[in-house]
């Protein structure tokens, strides 16, 4: 951010709260926890109904002109629901929401977003909703349909006047003015703006929706694919990205390959048709590609054609097996054993109470981290029993505890939100026992091995199969981080060599590689991670800098840098452009276009794949190549983001009848009671929104901070940061204690009253806010 | 002036330290007042024939100077390390200067309180009629011991005064505002201090026939002290922002109208009706209660004016602001390398 | 040894000390205006140096929970709350952080009037305290403009910043220093360090914050300037620094000449008492 404002960045900071990062920013606008949507789609109406929207760019690289299904309803039409929704299931059917001439497209595997929802949230279609069929649909490209997606969207977001705004947000209409201004007057063929969030967004029940609403507003500014644009999710842990390409979900393989489902996936050939229709456009057509090259990585040469490579090793997904539903399963005692690895559920997660419940409910549990954290010993000196609900006595998990190595102690990448993957060295020895978690899994895997190395039985055949090859060194026989990178990388199977590029990768089995996306990190047997090249020896992208995927790509889309013809919007915002002369792509950053495909190229009506997309079409990972302004699929809550009150609102919402996002994901549980939200009676017990954020001295749970003492003393205490108009109605007083009550348990916490938190005016009243945290509590 | 409103401090915290120093410090003060000041009197004594003050001075001054060192040496964070002061003479230190001094003060005092025990052996019978050793009368008896007694009571006289005074550069010498503001007037108020203690303390142990020079001298340093005091005090007050106030605030203030009142009833006292033992006696007694509070009063004085930030922006920012001359500004050009 | 220092007005500190063939005079200077408060130099100075931990409590002074410079906090991060919007400054409310530490004086308090030579000056012209020396006399500790120097409890020894004298002279950069994320903290040469400063308060004026100015980089103030100096964005006593410090040995003269007529005064009184009658 300092570097930006010293580059001439003008910096605005969207945030309920002051904080450190307002303080440094030219502009804080305070608004209402909970309103971001109401907010952009504020600024989107303001783009749309002063035609301040990037015309070119938006023809021609967005879906603005498709038309959408006559048969589509808006939340504006049904008072805050899209058609297709049924109250029975809470989910929508999405036929209505599809691109005109294609409702009837038969996609079984869509079905109604309940199924969606209930097992694998969104990622069924893997990291880029379902494919399109192969038709192209009809378009306006002068915008004046009224079914294009333009009028769509300018219809949707006329109610978000200033005014609007203002009432739902609390953001005053001047201030607000400002935002829009600044925002549009730097977008455009000479400027571009980029959108950075977090978790403000992230943590909300409308989250994804409000990412979208600012995707929207990026797409319409020009602001995709272009340098200093962009929507930048600021990720948490330190290879949090990498944790998500490599993934640690349950519904994702490695490269955003989804989960096999147990209902829907049977076997290899439907597992890749659901990935890529029939006649699908742009990079997905070569799933199979990447499966198999997955399979090959980890089945080796029991992977066979006459097996279908061992896909029917892979274990299905059959519902919810995510965090929380695992921990209403513990609970119930269904789930006998759990591994935690760098995590600190008891702290960290959502409902701790749940989370140390369920896991007083196991027949064991192996922690594995850096410090004797209370996810090893909420049975002895958890809050639960002080209360008696947990007793030591009886508990009946048997908690494992071994010590982990931390990121200093071994080497290996971090992958950043920026898609960098950047090896670490190691730097100094674990102490004592401790050890990687890749040397945990490894010898965990090779011990499961010998263990079962005499067993016949079917079931042990996926061990058996697994090569599990991997050099090790060293006093405790670690393996060899750079040996499973290669891995990663894939290679040819017949050669052994490294592969370049996931271009390479082949469906029959002559490639392996554990991620098709991180592809080309070990080219030409290179560690392209590990390059250090100072940033006064190369060019202003860094392309020497640690390694992007795919393919050293430091700006995803990149093609969009340039007009549809391949010349550069601007020459001050000149990225990547087509050489006439040359007959190729080329520019300051690895294209995102085949190299040689040139800008006129046009698809024959039944090309597929790559070729299948234009070259006029930037986004080239969606089916039909377009910046998606209308989301006909891959979302389960709607086409197009609309204000909810975030769930245990004490706030009604101002715009529609419909209070919540009414397919939000819910868990009415008796352990897990929610505060209640108007209408619902009672709405008026939990008064007060108090949010949470961090504080840059302590890390998450606080596992790595709360235990060292030159973190603990900077910030040694649970506070609550209160308004003085707050403390005012309370009685509360600076640096005295508070409660603080929610349907599921109570904290104390002192009390610092400070003029950071300001009231903000909304509909009906003031809103007094306050918020907390230190030393990573979580909502108890 | 600069109205306090105006100033808005972090969180009210203390911008300069005030002093680790404890109660041995001021102490300190007092007895080092009393050892040069007990000291100067006994050379007085002794120049003009007044037995009984001169060896009244040098044993006070002795036992007040061992008194000091045990002192100075407990406030030391690491006390072991006391002689790491000899490590260097340093001008731009009144604490090593004052050291040297102290190192130049106890052995003459020392000395003094010698030469002093052996013309007692060579003038006056040992006690209960022992037999002496024929050395101790004749080293006693040499112009040797004279000569290197007087010339150590010059020592321990002079060396004395340094003792009694460089403790205040020590205070003044530093960001505490209330000390550094009273750069110019505090020697004189512990000087005046010293005096006064010094003259009174022999007037309580001493018959009064002897004793008009010391009561003279308590009276002298009585009036020395509570003038300049008074000096310092207005000066302050002109300024910008009145620093002194912490004379009239909190334990400052009651140690100062303590000492106040036993300086002025223990000067009146000892001035109108010191020709009586009993009087003297009590005079006296009071003068050094006075001295002792007077100590304690610019000690504390000095932590509280430490304490409030006030008083170490309000001069500053006057001063930033050209609202009074910046006290003994250097004159242009770089001063002289010591 | 003598100290040579003299006790105001500009000067090149390590030569004026008897260091032959000085490195040039290094320092800091901390803008204060793109700090972002992150306290990455508090852990980074007590990490590189083995300070020891000092408190565990809320203080209540916004997010400043270590409260001061002191014996077992050289680097000090101050948050200041600013309801009112000040000119130049958007949105009614301003939130001010600053990273302190010890200002290592041309003309140091401190060194002034160690008795011990504890405290000395090195090539580098900075002010270190040898922790083998120190005899916890405590003098320096008021004798600092700044409230910097200071006795650790238990210890007995005074202890501050030594600008990272064993990094120097392994050709490092002081710890804070490299471990600021945002150049807050920039280490070098004064007289490059200077230069900057001074380009970019004037960047500062003409993006519209009046309030920018530097602090304790004048060598004709009260110190002989700062080696550590900073660029502030308000007042300087609203961070918790003197507003205009001069070093007290600046008038040392002044007072032992003050003394010395006290203690004339006092031999003349004194005699004079014996003049008159004995009794
Ligand atoms: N020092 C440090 N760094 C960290 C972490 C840490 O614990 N310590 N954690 C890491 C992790 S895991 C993550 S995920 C990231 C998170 O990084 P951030 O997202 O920056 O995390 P928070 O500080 O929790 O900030 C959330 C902010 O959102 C605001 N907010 C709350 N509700 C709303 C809302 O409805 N709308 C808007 N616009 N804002 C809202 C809150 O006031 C708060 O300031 O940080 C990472 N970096
Ligand atoms: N109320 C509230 N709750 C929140 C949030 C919030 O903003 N508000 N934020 C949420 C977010 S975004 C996140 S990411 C979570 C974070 O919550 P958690 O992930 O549960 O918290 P961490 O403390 O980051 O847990 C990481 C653990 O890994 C250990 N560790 C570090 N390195 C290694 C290693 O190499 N190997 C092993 N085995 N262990 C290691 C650390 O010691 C630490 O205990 O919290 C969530 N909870
Ligand atoms: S700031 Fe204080 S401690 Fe630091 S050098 Fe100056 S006088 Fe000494
Ligand atoms: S405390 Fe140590 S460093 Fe300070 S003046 Fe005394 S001896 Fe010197
Ligand atoms: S220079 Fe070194 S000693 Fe001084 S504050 Fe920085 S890290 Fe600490
Ligand atoms: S490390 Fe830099 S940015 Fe962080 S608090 Fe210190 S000076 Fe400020
Ligand atoms: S810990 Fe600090 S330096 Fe490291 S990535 Fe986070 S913000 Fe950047
Ligand atoms: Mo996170």
């Amino acid at each position: 951010m300092v570097e930006a404002k010293n580059r001439g960045a003008t910096v605005i900071h969207v945030d309920p709260r002051f904080t450190r990062t307002s303080a440094l920013a030219d502009l804080h606008v305070p608004l209402r926890a909970g309103s971001d949507i109401a907010f952009l789609g504020g600024i989107i109406n303001h783009v749309l109904s002063n035609d301040l929207a990037f015309l070119d760019y938006v023809v021609a690289f967005t879906n603005a002109a498709t038309l959408v299904s006559d048969e589509f309803r808006d939340t504006e039409d049904l008072d805050g629901l899209f058609s297709g929704f049924d109250p029975q299931t809470r989910s929508y059917d999405t036929r209505t929401w599809q691109y005109a001439g294609m409702e009837q497209t038969p996609e079984e595997t869509r079905g109604s977003s309940e199924q969606a929802r209930e097992h694998a949230a969104g990622h069924e279609f893997g990291g880029h909703g379902a494919p399109l069929g192969g038709e192209v649909p009809p378009s306006d490209p002068t915008l004046q349909h009224p079914r294009c997606v333009y009028q769509i969207l300018k219809r949707h977001f006329a109610r978000y006047t200033p005014e609007v705004v203002e009432q739902v947000c609390g953001v005053p209409r001047e201030l607000f003015a400002r935002v829009c201004d600044a925002w549009t007057r730097n977008s455009g063929h000479d400027r571009t703006t980029a959108l950075v969030y977090s978790v403000g967004w992230t943590q909300h029940t409308t989250g994804v929706q409000t990412i979208r609403a600012g995707a929207i507003l990026q797409l319409l500014l020009g602001n995709m694919g272009r340098p200093g644009g962009g929507v930048m999710a600021l990720r948490g842990h330190a290879s949090i990205q990498g944790s998500t390409d490599i993934p640690t979900l349950y519904d994702l393989l490695p490269g955003y390959l989804p989960m096999p489902h147990a209902a829907t996936h049977p076997g290899l050939p439907e597992y890749v048709d659901s990935l890529t229709g029939s006649r699908t456009k742009g990079f997905w057509a070569n799933a199979r590609a990447y499966t198999v090259s997955l399979l090959k990585a980890y089945f080796g040469d029991a992977a066979r054609p006459d097996n279908d490579f061992c896909f029917d090793h892979l274990p299905r997904i059959s519902g919810d097996h995510g965090t929380y539903q695992q921990v209403l399963s513990m609970i119930d005692g269904r789930i006998k054993g759990y591994f935690l690895l760098g995590q600190n559920p008891a702290v960290g997660s959502a409902h701790g109470k749940a989370q140390r419940l369920g896991m007083a409910n196991l027949d064991w549990l192996v922690v594995r981290d850096l410090t004797l954290i209370e996810s090893a010993t909420f049975w002895k000196d958890g809050p639960e029993v002080a209360t008696g609900e947990i007793s030591p006595e009886t508990c009946r998990t048997e908690v494992f505890f071994l010590p982990a190595a931390s990121h200093v102690e071994k080497e290996g990448t971090f992958t950043q939100t920026q898609r960098l993957l950047q090896w670490r060295e190691k730097a100094v020895d674990p102490p004592g026992e401790a050890t990687s978690d890749l040397w945990f899994f490894y010898h965990l895997g090779r011990r499961l091995k010998e263990k079962l190395a005499a067993s016949a039985d079917p079931r042990d055949t996926p061990v058996a199969d697994l090569t599990w090859d991997y050099p090790t060194h060293g006093r405790h026989a670690e393996p060899d981080a750079h040996a499973v990178l290669k891995e990663i990388n894939g290679y040819d199977v017949t050669s052994g060599r490294l592969l370049s590029t996931f271009t390479q990768m082949r469906g029959d089995g002559t490639t392996s590689g554990g991620c098709w996306i991180y592809t080309g990190v070990y080219a030409d047997g290179v560690n392209q991670a590990a390059r250090r090249t100072p940033a006064g020896e190369q060019g202003p992208t860094a392309l020497e800098w640690g390694w992007a995927w795919p393919a050293n790509r430091r700006i995803l889309y990149n093609r969009a840098s340039a007009d549809p013809a391949g010349r550069p919007w601007s020459e001050r915002k000149a990225y990547v452009w087509w050489d006439e002369t040359r007959g190729e792509w080329t520019g300051a950053d690895i294209p995102d276009v085949e190299k040689t495909k040139p800008p006129s190229y046009r698809p024959p009506a039944d090309a597929t794949g790559p070729a299948g997309l234009s070259g006029a079409d930037p986004f080239i990972m969606q089916s039909d190549g377009k910046g998606w302004l209308y989301a006909p699929h891959g979302l389960l809550d709607g086409p197009l983001p609309t204000h909810y009150e975030p769930a245990e609102s004490p706030v009604r919402n101002p715009l529609y009848t419909q209070q919540a996002n009414p397919v939000r994901q819910v868990y009415p549980r008796v352990e897990n009671p929610a505060n209640p939200s108007p209408p619902e009676g009672g709405s008026d017990v939990f008064p007060y929104v108090f949010t949470t954020s961090r504080l840059t001295e302590h890390h998450t749970a606080g596992g790595m901070s709360r235990y060292v003492p030159y973190l603990a003393e900077l910030q040694p205490e649970l506070f609550i940061e209160v308004s003085p108009a707050l403390a005012r109605e309370r009685g509360l007083a600076h640096l005295e204690w508070a409660h603080l009550v929610t349907a599921r348990a109570a904290v104390e916490a002192r009390v610092v009253v400070t003029d950071r938190l300001a009231p903000l005016r909304v509909e009906g009243g003031w809103c007094t806010r306050s918020a907390s945290r230190t030393t990573g509590a979580t909502e108890a | 002036m600069v109205e306090r409103a105006e100033f808005t401090s972090y969180y009210g915290r203390p911008i300069v330290k005030k002093p680790v120093w404890k109660w041995p410090v001021p102490a300190y003060f007092f007895t080092g007042g009393l050892a040069g000041g007990s000291s100067l009197l006994g050379f007085g004594g002794a120049v003009t024939g007044n037995w009984r003050l001169a060896r009244h001075g040098r044993r006070a001054g002795f036992v007040a100077i061992l008194a000091s060192t045990a002192f100075l040496i407990e406030d030391l964070g690491r006390p072991e390390r006391f002689l790491n002061m000899m490590r260097v003479f340093k001008p731009s230190s009144p604490m090593s200067m004052g050291s040297w001094t102290l190192m130049l003060y106890g052995p003459t005092a020392g000395l003094a309180v010698v030469t002093d025990i052996l013309h007692g052996a060579a003038h006056f019978p040992a006690r209960g009629g022992a037999k002496r050793r024929p050395w101790v009368h004749a080293l006693a008896r040499s112009r040797l011991l004279d000569r290197v007694s007087f010339l150590g009571e010059i020592a321990a006289g002079l060396s004395g005064i340094g003792v009694a005074s460089y403790t205040a550069v020590l205070v003044t010498d530093t960001s505490v505002p209330v000390w550094y503001a009273a750069r110019r007037e505090l020697p004189f108020v512990f000087v005046g201090s010293s005096m006064a203690a010094s003259g009174g303390l022999a007037a309580v142990v001493n018959p009064a026939a002897d004793c008009a020079p010391a009561r003279r001298m308590a009276v002298l340093g009585s009036a020395l002290e509570l003038v300049a005091s008074d000096v310092s005090r207005r000066r302050m007050r002109a300024g910008p922002v009145d620093v002194g106030e912490v004379y009239e605030q909190g334990r400052a203030g009651r140690l100062e109208r303590l000492s106040q009142a036993l300086t002025v009833a223990g000067a009146v006292l000892t001035g109108v009706a010191g020709r009586r033992r009993g009087a003297a006696a009590v005079g006296g007694a009071l003068l050094v209660g006075g001295s002792l509070a007077k100590r304690f009063a610019v000690y504390e004085a000095g932590m509280q004016s430490a304490e409030d930030p006030t008083y170490t922006v309000g001069p500053q920012q006057a001063r930033a602001a050209g609202l009074s001359e910046p006290p003994g500004r250097a004159r242009g050009g770089r001063p002289a390398r010591r | 040894m003598v100290s040579r220092t003299s006790f105001s007005g500009p000067l090149d500190p390590a030569p004026d000390a008897g260091w032959v063939d000085a490195p040039p005079h290094v320092g800091f200077f901390t803008d204060t205006s793109i700090c972002i408060g992150c306290k990455a130099c508090e852990v980074a100075c007590k990490e590189w140096n083995g300070v020891p931990d000092d408190r565990f409590g809320l203080l209540g002074m916004s997010y400043d929970n270590t409260g001061s410079l002191n014996a077992n906090a050289w680097r000090h991060v101050a948050f200041i709350e600013q309801p009112a919007a000040p000119e130049g400054s958007d949105g009614g409310f301003r939130w001010l952080m600053s990273s302190d530490v010890c200002k290592h004086c041309t003309h140091a308090g401190c060194l002034d009037v160690c008795p011990t030579g504890a405290l000395f000056r090195t090539e580098f012209g900075t002010v270190v305290v040898q922790a083998d020396v120190c005899n916890g006399c405590g003098y320096c500790i008021p004798a600092c403009p700044y409230g910097v120097i200071d006795q650790r409890k238990g210890d007995g020894r005074v202890w501050k910043c030594t600008l990272c004298y064993d990094r120097l002279r392994g050709g490092l950069e002081p710890a804070c220093a490299k471990a600021c994320p945002t150049d807050s903290i920039q280490f070098g040469p004064l007289e490059q360090l200077r230069a900057r400063a001074a380009d970019r308060v004037e960047a500062l004026h003409a993006s519209g914050v009046a309030g920018a100015r530097l602090y304790g980089a004048d060598e004709h103030d009260g110190v002989g300037g700062d080696g550590a100096f900073f660029l502030l964005l308000d007042d300087p006593q609203i961070y918790g620094l003197p507003p205009d410090p001069v070093v007290p040995t600046k008038h040392l003269g002044k007072m032992w000449r003050a003394a010395a007529v006290a203690a004339a005064t006092m031999l003349v009184g004194t005699l004079a008492s014996f003049l008159g009658k004995r009794r």
